[in-house]
């Protein structure tokens, strides 16, 4: 489940410079990416309303940092346009790098710097005064929680401590648009909250954000509408409520002490589940999607009852293996989820 | 809001400085390697090569210089494919900074060490006994194509660093390249003691003539020609023409690997 004990990161405050009115929306239509014969990217068509965020879920290779490298202008798209705050990605380019901040998968601060002159030097390439990077740095470095290492060399932090870095540099300008890819990928529960956190106060600024992410709670939490991508195509598109509403709210799984016992304790199940139960013969557990509002002590029962021999009952999210194979099993059939 | 593109590029080279001062070994092979360089020549194998005129170190000065300067190529090249290989590039290609600064940033940077080589190659000839016999417009001129000649070479080892994929292959491929270049020629011992057909080959070697070159205008003793082709019968004419010559090419090919690499 979630981690509900965020720590209140100090709020923003805003910064000089930044614009009075934003107009930090996205779009796309048939944006595709080709390499060599593989298409990385297929079709996608986007539309984020300023002030909202995008959440791009899907597995290693789905395409999502395809996706975020053409709305940053780092790549062509093969087809089909897109614009950021305005601004065409392809024809006005320098106009969007303007406009953006990108935290790339790959940690992109300098190991053989300190942090401070990290976020001064990208402050003075975008064009500040010294003294205006060097205090916009500052301002990031207490809001990420990285005061007490603003000295050290960047190759001494780390993993998370990298990539809050990495997110600082990402917001030097003040960015209208933010792309994140995998901002929480090597983040422990609590740098992981204080940055959902930090991301909602921007949020509530009226920055645009679109992440990546390989965890449907993060999606969840932080998304207003998420595109769900495999293998480049895209294979649902809602707010979180309509994709949870079409995979089924929480799982149960219930791992019983012989093979022989799986098929009652399905059969038992099934009166709580919205679909059929999945079985996994060498764990000896039967999974099943349940309804929403479902009381775990009205499945002991039921078990209990049928006479089964449950070793262990855990209710849980759905992973992301489970989404996409309920996303993709009728993929054929409906490609958009029903408002 | 923008900067302009020197603004962008010394911003750049700050950077590179920045890693030199947190790594100073990083300097090793443009500081202490050219000076052990002079002094084991001088004092180990100069008894053992002759030389026509003012004797062995005054001879030698100009080898080292060209042979250090040439292998000042795997500086550029390591710092650009780490750079490569660590994503940093994607980082800056995303921010409103001039794309080109970036190149011209590691120029700046590697140029102020090819400098410091320099000065640091010319003193030690100094305290070991080497000196000038020629008019001091002439010896400008040496340093003039001293630093034409650094410039070609930075800019080849940009485009290296950005065709290589790693640092390793930069160490690797860079020695494969530049050792044999830099000792069939008359760095260190004169071209007449060679095989015929290496002497062809040091004849027309850039390296030979730029050395050739240096030594005339330093007024130092120059090895005799034994191959009379163009390049080495006019080193002077023919080490800037060279040297004009590899600066262009550096600079285009770089800039075209560069917007290749950084294009998908």
């Amino acid at each position: 489940m979630y981690d509900n004990s965020v720590r209140h990161t100090k709020s923003l405050e805003p910064a000089p410079s930044r614009r009075a009115s934003r107009t930090g929306g996205i779009t796309a239509s048939g944006l595709g990416k080709q390499f060599g014969d593989l298409w990385a990217l297929r079709n996608l068509d986007l539309h984020v309303t300023p002030g909202t965020v995008l959440g791009l879920l899907g597995h290693n290779g789905a395409g999502k940092t395809t996706a975020i490298r053409i709305l940053t202008t780092l790549s062509q798209p093969t087809e089909g346009s897109a614009t950021v705050a305005g601004l065409d990605v392809v024809h006005q380019s320098a106009a969007v790098r303007d406009r953006i901040g990108v935290a790339s998968q790959q940690s992109t601060v300098d190991g053989l710097m300190t942090a401070r002159l990290n976020l001064l030097t990208i402050g003075r390439l975008r064009g500040m005064s010294k003294a205006a990077a060097r205090q916009r740095g500052d301002e990031l470095l207490e809001q990420l929680d990285l005061t007490d290492f603003a000295t050290a060399l960047v190759k001494t932090y780390s993993g998370g401590m990298r990539r809050r870095l990495d997110v600082a540099a990402s917001l030097m300008g003040n960015p209208d648009v933010l792309f994140l890819d995998e901002p929480t990928t090597g983040l422990d529960p609590r740098s992981r909250g204080d940055l959902w956190q930090l991301l909602a106060d921007l949020v509530r600024e009226g920055t645009t954000i679109i992440l990546t992410t390989q965890y449907l709670e993060e999606a969840d939490r932080m998304a207003d509408d998420i595109v769900v991508l495999d293998h480049g195509e895209t294979v649902a598109h809602g707010t979180p409520d309509d994709l949870k509403a079409r995979i089924g709210d929480d799982r149960i799984d219930v791992k019983v002490a012989a093979a022989s016992e799986l098929v009652a304790a399905a059969s038992a199940l099934s009166a709580f589940a919205e679909n059929d139960p999945t079985f996994d013969t060498e764990q000896l557990i039967v999974t099943a999607p349940i309804k929403a509002g479902l009381r775990v002590i009205d499945i002991v029962r039921a078990l209990d009852e049928a006479g089964i021999d449950a070793i262990d009952i855990t209710r849980r999210e759905a992973t992301l293996d489970e989404v996409f194979l309920a996303l993709t099993s009728d993929r054929r059939s409906h490609q958009e989820i029903p408002a | 809001m923008s900067n302009t593109l020197m603004t962008d590029a010394t911003i750049f080279a700050r950077r590179n400085l920045e890693h030199i001062r947190q790594v100073p070994e990083k300097l090793t092979n443009v500081t202490v390697q050219p000076l052990m360089f002079v002094l084991l020549f001088a004092y180990v194998f100069g008894g053992a090569i002759k030389v026509d005129g003012a004797g062995y170190k005054e001879y030698l000065i100009g080898g080292i210089l060209i042979q250090t300067l040439a292998f000042a190529m795997m500086g550029p090249a390591m710092s650009i494919a780490t750079d490569l290989q660590e994503g940093v590039i994607d980082r800056f290609r995303s921010l409103p900074s001039r794309r080109s600064a970036y190149l011209l940033g590691h120029y700046l940077a590697e140029m102020l060490g090819s400098i410091l080589t320099i000065i640091i190659l010319l003193g030690t000839g100094l305290i070991v006994g080497w000196r000038t016999h020629a008019p001091f417009l002439h010896v400008l001129e040496a340093l003039a194509l001293l630093l034409v000649f650094a410039t070609a070479i930075i800019w080849l080892g940009l485009w290296l660093g950005i065709l290589v994929r790693s640092p390793d292959a930069v160490m690797g491929i860079g020695f494969v390249i530049i050792f044999p270049v830099t000792f069939i020629s008359n760095a260190f011992v004169p071209i007449e003691s060679m095989p015929n057909v290496l002497q062809w080959v040091a004849s027309i070697n850039p390296v030979s003539v730029l050395i050739a070159a240096v030594r005339t205008l330093f007024g130092n003793p120059v090895s005799p020609v034994t191959k009379h082709v163009w390049p080495i019968d006019h080193p002077v004419d023919a080490a800037w023409l060279y040297s004009l010559a590899l600066v262009s090419l550096g600079w285009v090919i770089a800039q075209r690997r560069y917007r290749a690499r950084t294009t998908d």
